[in-house]
């Protein structure tokens, strides 16, 4: 009994980690050359920069943002109670995006610049961004209890500051181009770099969200029932919101705003294993980070020798996704 | 006897929701291992007042457990002493009911612990006394209203609390689980429990120790089930439109037709 309890997530888990793994492994011998860089690795150096510098952090960025989109999700839904909470929909990733928009305006460069200390600033931007916005979606939504509040004052909050954005962006016509590539997301300019700031960024995060877990397991019954099993609730919320600001925040700042991955991942998890929240953001994150990979990879080899932004790809399946849950609660709720 | 030492007493206290006031300067005691129940109308301040008691809501006024301030208590050590069901609180579907059930050992555990052989004896003992002990294994989206209520109340009991608030806990539940919790409730109180809890239905009320009754925010009586003052209480914040009898030495509570309004 207590073991099939424990069996299928550690499973999962176990599964997750083999598709990521492969998907990295394939992920550095997918591309215009083709197999044969991978092959020629050991004598080129051509070969080995393609592999090396190009392919393999582009694979291994794409499962790491992906984790964190899925680890965002998972805190998000848990937090506030509600299924449908994707980052994205409490207005983090226009709130990133902004945050992108100005310091790409005032620092100058490139989305996707590889210098360490402007993907820095890039992220501390896109964090800040991040917390605020859905700082503003909370008071604008007056707490997380009622659920079309919350997700109207998502969408207001993510219009408005998408237009200030795109108001930036048409004022300094430079930045342009890198917040076209940015709004559309993209893994194909993930360097090493962006690579260890968004691993470092994911262990913080599912060490904190591992943590507070408990937290959000008693808060599926009600705020109430959770205070009154002596949680510190308001401490532990605040936490979460910047843990889930944090992931997205980095995320963003790395590949863009990827779309439905944070609220896909979670829902996949759910259908697969009944687990506990410890458990639930650990495999959130890997199905996130599978799901990215994947998508990586599709997006490189379905219109070849063109290249279509994973975000595109993710908005397509993700919002199909989306739809297919939608109309199937819908029929249980009718059977009921 | 220890019949008289109070679990849980409020004097003077006055909540107030959205800007208005609901409670009116309530004082209160209850009594250390009896099972006491709120009854009023719609609107009278039931439910406001046992969360205000459970410190779940902000309230001017001082509330005492064991005669320890309430507010002045640890976190942790509340909750070790007080345990809570509420209503129609929005559970989500995705946990197990032994996950669910295991959450009342919280107030026991540590942070980061795993749960001890004897939470799992007492998640054990907790499922089998609702009868939910065949779910475990179940999500909570799995089951049905009644079936639900039945594991939550299990929740409620792992905390093994001194004093157990309860709001509606007789919601969703069929006549046979009904009497089901009221030999629990008996249960709790033979091990010394205090058992405090709002029902709307007065017929189970009235399988209660003493009442509370309340009106407009305010309690106007507060007395053993059994005494003939008490019935006349609760008969009046109801309008006299319902009359409580004896029958099979249980109290019922009958509605009263107007038949001096009845047609010509």
């Amino acid at each position: 009994m207590t073991r099939s309890r424990t069996c299928a997530p550690v499973g999962l888990a176990f599964g997750l980690l083999l598709l990521c793994l492969l998907g990295v492994a394939l992920g550095s011998a997918v591309g215009s050359t083709g197999f044969e860089s991978w092959l020629n690795a050991g004598q080129d150096d051509v070969a080995w920069q393609i592999v090396w510098d190009i392919r393999l952090p582009r694979s291994v960025g794409a499962c790491a943002a992906g984790a964190l989109l899925g680890l965002a999700g998972a805190v998000a839904q848990g937090l506030f109670r509600n299924p449908l909470a994707d980052p994205y929909l409490l207005g983090s990733a226009s709130g990133a995006s902004l945050g992108v928009a100005m310091a790409l305006a005032l620092l100058g460069g490139h989305p996707f610049a590889t210098e360490f200390l402007i993907r820095l600033g890039l992220t501390g931007a896109a964090f800040t961004g991040a917390v605020l916005a859905v700082l503003l979606t909370l008071v604008l939504a007056r707490g997380v209890q009622h659920t079309l509040r919350l997700l109207l004052a998502g969408v207001i909050v993510g219009v408005v500051l998408g237009a200030l954005a795109s108001l930036i962006t048409l004022m300094r016509p430079d930045v342009m181009q890198g917040m076209q590539g940015f709004l559309l997301g993209s893994t194909s300019f993930i360097g090493w770099t962006s690579c260890l700031l968004m691993l470092c960024v994911l262990l913080l995060c599912l060490a904190l969200a591992f943590a507070f877990s408990r937290v959000l397991d008693a808060l599926t019954l009600g705020e109430s029932t959770a205070i009154s099993l002596g949680l510190p609730l308001a401490p532990v919320r605040v936490a979460l919101v910047c843990v889930l600001a944090l992931a997205t925040g980095t995320a963003v700042a790395q590949t863009g705003l990827v779309a439905f991955v944070g609220l896909a991942a979670p829902h996949l998890v759910r259908s697969v294993v009944q687990s506990k929240h410890n458990w639930g953001v650990v495999l959130s994150a890997l199905m996130g980070g599978t799901l990215l990979l994947a998508a990586d990879l599709l997006a490189r080899i379905a219109i070849t020798p063109q290249e279509m932004p994973v975000g595109v790809l993710t908005a397509v399946l993700g919002g199909g996704y989306l739809l297919w849950l939608m109309y199937r609660s819908q029929a249980a709720g009718a059977q009921s | 006897m220890s019949g008289l030492t109070s679990a849980l007493r409020a004097h003077d206290l006055h909540v107030s929701l959205a800007g208005q006031e609901v409670l009116h300067g309530v004082n209160v005691s209850f009594v250390a291992g009896r099972w006491t129940s709120i009854v009023g109308p719609n609107g009278a301040g039931k439910s406001t007042l046992l969360k205000a008691l459970a410190g779940l809501l902000p309230a001017t006024g001082r509330i005492f457990l064991f005669d320890q301030a309430l507010m002045a208590m640890g976190r942790q050590q509340r909750a070790q002493q007080l345990s809570w069901l509420g209503q129609n609180e929005t559970a989500s579907d995705d946990l197990r009911v032994w996950d669910v059930v295991m959450l009342g050992r919280m107030p026991h555990q540590d942070w980061l612990a795993a749960p001890s052989a004897h939470d799992h004896a007492v998640v054990e003992t907790a499922l089998k006394a609702t009868q939910a002990w065949a779910w475990r294994e179940r999500s909570l989206g799995q089951l049905s209203g009644g079936e639900r209520q039945r594991v939550l109340l299990a929740r409620a009991l792992a905390v093994q609390a001194q004093v157990l608030l309860m709001d509606e806990p007789l919601a969703n539940l069929d006549p046979p689980h009904q009497v089901d919790w009221l030999e629990q409730v008996r249960c709790l109180t033979a091990q010394n429990t205090t058992v405090i809890s709002v029902l709307h239905e007065v017929g189970m009320a009235l399988h209660a120790d003493d009442l509370v009754v309340m009106q407009a925010g305010r309690i106007v009586h507060q007395g053993a089930c059994a005494d003939a003052l008490t019935h006349r209480a609760v008969e009046a914040v109801f309008d006299k439109r319902m009359a409580i009898h004896s029958l099979e030495g249980q109290w019922v509570a009958v509605p009263k037709l107007p038949n001096d309004r009845a047609a010509p």
